[in-house]
């Protein structure tokens, strides 16, 4: 195990690689929502966050989302507002989009589209890695 | 980096997700469902054969027992483990991605 030594004087340097991964739909299960709350709540803590969206979590991104009529509460908006909590490492795995028919213009916030090698490689780099 | 896998891959595509992000050298451990991926002449035997050329394949013993699966029965090259072999291999890795 890695261990990480507090610098007082250097913020910064204490900072965590975290991902988050997501690889669910929203709506069906409570993985996406919980997924959103924690990446929220872990924003405060000022770490290294990257998200990532692969196999069906990419539908989280999808626009045009309305649930009035399933009475639960849309919450994709919220990760438009995921750049203000700088969280602003956001990933899709390209594979994932095209088994889905799915391109970048479909997606409520701008992400960056990569490989599933590229991902492969950021996954290592990572200090922490959590799945949802 | 170690990745574990605990869905049967007739069912859902954890496996799938999984050795298309697995890197060379990177190892993988069957777990729960996941032990079917293990066994011989099954559709998906190809794929995880493909895969051994690339990286260690290991499956949990306790779970093939449960489910009445045989070394006899588990493709050539996959190592079977205990649960002392599961923190062995969790413990030789900075980090273990779980696909579930």
């Amino acid at each position: 195990m890695n261990e990480i030594v507090e610098d007082a004087e250097n913020p910064e340097a204490n900072a965590k690689k975290i991902m988050y991964i997501n690889r669910r739909a929203p709506y069906g299960t409570i993985y996406a929502l919980e997924a959103l709350e924690v990446v929220l709540i872990g924003a405060m803590f000022e770490q290294d966050v990257s998200v990532v969206f692969m196999d069906d979590g990419i539908f989280q991104l999808k626009k045009n989302q309305d649930t009035l009529a399933l009475d639960v509460k849309n919450f994709s908006p919220a990760f438009r507002a995921l750049e203000t909590y700088e969280v602003e490492k956001l990933y899709v795995e390209k594979e994932s989009m095209q088994a889905r028919g799915l391109s970048c213009e479909d997606l409520l916030v701008p992400v960056l589209e990569l490989s599933s090698i590229e991902i492969a490689e950021l996954m290592e780099q990572q200090d922490v890695l959590l799945n949802f | 980096m170690l990745h574990t896998v605990n869905k049967s891959p007739f069912e859902k595509t954890s496996l799938d997700t999984c050795l298309r992000l697995v890197r060379t050298g990177a190892v993988i451990l069957l777990i729960e469902d996941a032990v079917y991926a293990a066994t011989k002449n099954t559709v998906i035997e190809a794929k995880i054969k493909r895969a051994l050329t690339q990286n260690r394949i290991y499956v949990l013993g306790p779970d093939l027992d449960a489910r009445g699966l045989q070394d006899s029965e588990i493709i050539d090259g996959i190592e079977v483990v205990d649960y002392g072999g599961f923190v062995d291999l969790a413990g030789e890795h900075r980090n273990v991605q779980s696909w579930f």
